[in-house]
């Protein structure tokens, strides 16, 4: 100590000091950020154990080395997140063919998904799995949130996320009972028909505000049922076959009275 | 009793009202004899339907959305000028956003009891224009609109085109992302009527769409214009319904000349406010149960965003369906680069005008074909008159097709079916069913009426089976009430127009011959096909065989004549 104290006065200290803060803030920087090479430093046995489940499961459509066929695209640099959004929500391995993968049971359970992600991500460099930071609802700004939904999904999505049609059979599911973590994976990857909001379009912290905007939408209507948030039309439905027809039944019913 | 009545005094001890609501009324009345008009409605005999208070749901969902209009009046700012909102809601704090926009969402969440007040108000809009149509409907089918009553077929015309206009305009009022599309949507089809459209739409907004007054505009037409016509029409419409006395369903004893029913007072005046607090409770429970127009899901309007899912309320989805129907090809440009929108022109303001000129002059064409100059007070069975039923079936069928394009959306997503696919099905069926659906109906309303002749002629099957002495075997048939006989028989099959020669005595051509050949020809299209009501004669016919025949069963079904008449009975 009596060394260090000795030497605090030392031309070069200052220097020192600022080196060892880098390091520190970088360390710290290191442990939290989301880092895109996460996939790389899986073991070389989950990778393994992914070529195999690859080959049994997928190789069929997507080719022996995930290059792509004529019926299946090339996954070189699609990523951890695109495998894990596609698996966990069990649009892959595809089932039938459609207009698109159709979100089923997931068919993987959470170790082989691990596995499948990190082969694929050591194929090429893609968008990672995002860190629980990333998608927490209560650090995100549900205002913010709700202002680029209206912008960037609503048009396909619904206002409140209750899902949509596109063209020629295709359809924008619903967002309500979409983990948080694939709502992140979505945006980064754009499954099927959906475009890619990568971090140009919308930052990692929009993303987050998003994930709280529909949060915010699962805890329920201000006004009694949501009826499916589906807006006017179920309005309108409920109207004449509840409204309505209660109507009609008590003017039936006070007719028949007297008489 | 001479005495007692010469003393004006004793006189004054019986006549005198002594309750105090009593006393108010005599108040009342030596000022202003109202006791005349009271005595004179009290003692208005209606006739007793179910179908006949439809119209009464109509005008009660009309009473609270005037009490609950004048609660949201008291909160409401028809302003768009730009204000960030403070308030509570998570999604939407502060953010900018219209003062109309903010002040609904402190009317929902700020204010005690104003989210129920807009939630009712919102469901009464939407039954309001429901009942209508429904009471429309009944009108319609019984042919309640005839003479003397077209005149109030067009006053209740007006009333249901003023209720869309009420319904519009509040609609567009909270200034949320979903209204203000459809203000979008209403400046397009403003602007694609040639020539004047650009004109109209920029006197409109105040400029260009969507300017900063149009809430403001909207807002005294929704709270002062239309509901003050449609209070006003309310009264018309129910004073010359008072003046032409009730329909009534034909049957037993009712005639064009009588009215059978109970007299307005008590007996429907207390079903009128039984039904009142009937439907008053029905609108609450759905204003504080269910969710409607939830704005704050929408958010504030801006013009560039579009949601899934974006549609009008359900009275104005005949609208939206007409225009996803329409290819978009139809836009032409002509010479000098003027551009004729028939896009939207057809489907938003020609189909629409086609569907509403069909019902206001309906009555006429009839009354035109038929050749009726007669009044009718005894409605008519939708059966008795096919091509009118089927008319209306085909009409009701283009609307239903209309209003289900107009949630294509929600089709293709709930049955997983391609949007384009259905979009073009829509296409094909909004001219092939009406035609279908008229032809069906028309049919069925003709097998009804043969049917009722078979009653008529044969009775009841009554499942009992008699064997004659020759034996032949023929089933009992037990003859229908007076009432279920004079149901089936009072009524008219009109015959087409008898179309006078082309040339008179002389063989002059007649002048408007051609016109008049085009109305004998609808009136051949109306009437050509009929089922003529039995005749007393031919009743008296199947009698004196029916008669025969019971009394042979009497007898132990031997019945020595039987069969000379089998060939007439029943197979
Ligand atoms: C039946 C053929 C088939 C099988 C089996 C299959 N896929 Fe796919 N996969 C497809 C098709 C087709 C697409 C592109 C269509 C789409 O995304 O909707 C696709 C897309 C993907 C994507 C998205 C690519 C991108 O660009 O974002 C991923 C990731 C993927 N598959 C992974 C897998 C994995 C992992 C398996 C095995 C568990 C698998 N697939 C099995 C047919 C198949
Ligand atoms: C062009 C229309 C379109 C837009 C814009 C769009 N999406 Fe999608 N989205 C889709 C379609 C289509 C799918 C289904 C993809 C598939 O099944 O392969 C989808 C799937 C999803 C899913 C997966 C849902 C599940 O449970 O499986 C999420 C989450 C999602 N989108 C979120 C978003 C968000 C957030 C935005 C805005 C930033 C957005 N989408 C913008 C069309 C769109
Ligand atoms: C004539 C029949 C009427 C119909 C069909 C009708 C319909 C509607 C509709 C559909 C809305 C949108 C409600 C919403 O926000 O979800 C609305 C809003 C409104 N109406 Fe009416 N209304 C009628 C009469 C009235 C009257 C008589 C008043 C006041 C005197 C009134 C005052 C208002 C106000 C202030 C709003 C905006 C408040 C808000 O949206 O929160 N309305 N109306």
């Amino acid at each position: 100590m009596k060394a260090l104290a000795a030497r605090r006065h030392h031309r070069a200290a200052p220097v020192v000091l600022l080196l060892m803060a880098l390091l520190a803030v970088g360390g710290v920087y290191a442990a939290f950020a989301p880092s895109p090479a996460q996939a790389a430093t899986a073991s070389t046995a989950d990778i393994e154990t992914g070529k195999k489940l690859f080959q049994a499961n997928c190789a069929t459509c997507h080719g022996p080395s995930a290059e792509g066929t004529d019926i299946a695209p090339s996954l070189v640099g699609v990523g951890a997140a695109a495998v894990d959004f596609q698996v966990s929500t069990g649009r892959m391995p595809m089932a039938m063919d459609g207009p698109q993968a159709p979100a089923k049971p997931p068919q993987m359970n959470e170790e082989q998904t691990a596995a499948l992600a990190a082969y694929v991500a050591s194929l090429g460099a893609g968008p990672a799995i995002p860190t629980d930071d990333q998608v927490d609802p209560t650090q995100g700004d549900a205002a913010e949130g709700m202002a680029l939904f209206r912008t960037n999904c609503a048009m396909c999505h619904n206002a409140v996320g209750a899902g949509g049609a596109l063209s020629s059979g295709k359809a924008a599911p619903s967002l309500m009972n979409t983990s948080d973590r694939n709502i992140f994976q979505a945006m980064e990857t754009g499954p099927g028909p959906m475009p890619v909001f990568n971090d140009a379009v919308i930052t990692a912290e929009g993303k987050r505000d998003i994930i709280a905007f529909l949060t915010e939408q699962d805890k329920g209507s201000a006004g009694g049922n949501p009826l499916g948030g589906l807006g006017p039309v179920a309005e309108g439905l409920w109207a004449w076959v509840l409204g309505l027809a209660v109507m009609i039944g008590g003017a039936v019913w006070i007719g028949a009275k007297s008489s | 009793m001479s005495t007692t009545a010469s003393n004006p005094k004793d006189l004054k001890k019986y006549t005198d009202p002594k309750t105090p609501a009593g006393k108010a009324a005599d108040y009342l009345d030596q000022r202003t004899s109202i006791g005349v008009a009271v005595k004179e409605f009290a003692r208005k005999v209606f006739p007793d339907h179910w179908s006949f208070m439809l119209g009464e749901i109509a005008l009660f969902s009309f009473v609270v959305l005037l009490i609950t209009g004048v609660f949201l009046a008291l909160f409401f700012q028809p302003s768009m000028a730009l204000v960030r909102w403070e308030g509570d809601l998570p999604q939407l704090h502060g953010q900018l956003m219209s003062a109309a926009f903010a002040s609904t969402l402190d009317l929902s969440f700020e204010v005690r009891g104003g989210l129920l007040m807009r939630q009712i108000h919102h469901w009464s809009a939407l039954i309001f224009m429901a009942s209508i149509v429904v009471h429309m409907l009944r009108v319609f089918f019984t042919g309640a609109f005839r003479k003397p009553r077209e005149l109030n077929w067009l006053v209740g015309m007006t009333l249901m085109i003023l209720g869309l206009a009420a319904g519009f305009s509040g609609y567009s009022l909270p200034d949320d992302v979903l209204s203000g599309n459809g203000l979008r949507i209403t400046d397009g089809v403003v602007k694609s009527i040639p020539i004047i459209g650009s004109y109209m739409s920029y006197f409109i907004f105040g400029g260009e769409f969507p300017g900063e007054h149009i809430v403001a505009r909207l807002f005294t037409v929704h709270i002062l214009l239309v509901p003050g016509l449609i209070l006003a029409l309310i009264g018309l419409h129910l004073f010359l319904m008072v003046l032409h006395k009730h329909t009534q369903y034909p049957g037993g004893g009712r005639t064009d000349k009588n009215v059978v029913g109970f007299p307005a007072f008590p007996v429907y005046v207390a079903k009128m406010g039984g039904n009142f607090f009937f439907i008053f409770g029905v609108l609450a429970l759905m204003g504080a149960t269910l969710s409607i127009n939830s704005v704050w899901n929408y958010g504030p309007y801006d013009p560039s965003p579009v949601s899934a899912g974006a549609q009008p309320d359900w009275y104005m989805l005949f609208l939206e369906g007409s225009l996803r129907l329409m290819p978009g090809q139809a836009e032409i440009v002509t010479w000098g680069d003027f551009t004729l929108s028939l896009n939207v022109l057809i489907p938003a303001v020609v189909i629409p005008g086609l569907l509403f000129t069909f019902l206001l002059a309906y009555p006429f064409l009839e009354a035109k074909v038929t050749g009726d100059r007669r009044e009718h007070h005894v409605l008519d069975r939708p059966r008795n008159v096919p091509v009118r039923t089927g008319l209306g079936v085909a009409f009701l069928t283009a609307f239903v097709i209309l209003a289900l394009a107009g949630s294509n959306d929600l089709i293709a997503t709930h049955f997983h079916l391609s949007i384009n696919a259905i979009t073009w099905v829509f296409r094909v069926l909004l001219f092939v069913g009406p035609w279908f659906t008229f032809q069906v109906t028309k049919r069925i309303c003709l097998g009804l009426q043969r049917k009722d002749r078979e009653l008529v002629l044969h009775g009841h099957e009554s499942g009992r089976i008699v064997r004659f002495a020759s034996g032949e075997y023929v089933e009992v048939h037990t003859p229908l009430s007076d009432q279920e006989r004079w149901l089936r028989v009072n009524y008219e099959a009109t015959r087409p127009l008898e179309l006078a020669p082309a040339a008179d005595a002389r063989g002059v051509k007649r002048k408007g011959y051609a016109s008049e050949k085009r109305w004998h020809q609808l009136s051949r299209f109306f009437y050509e096909d009929r089922v003529e009501p039995v005749t007393p004669t031919e009743l008296a016919a199947a009698h004196t065989t029916h008669d025969a025949l019971a009394a042979a069963d009497e007898r132990g079904g031997e019945l020595a004549t039987a069969s000379s008449h089998s060939a007439d009975l029943e197979r």
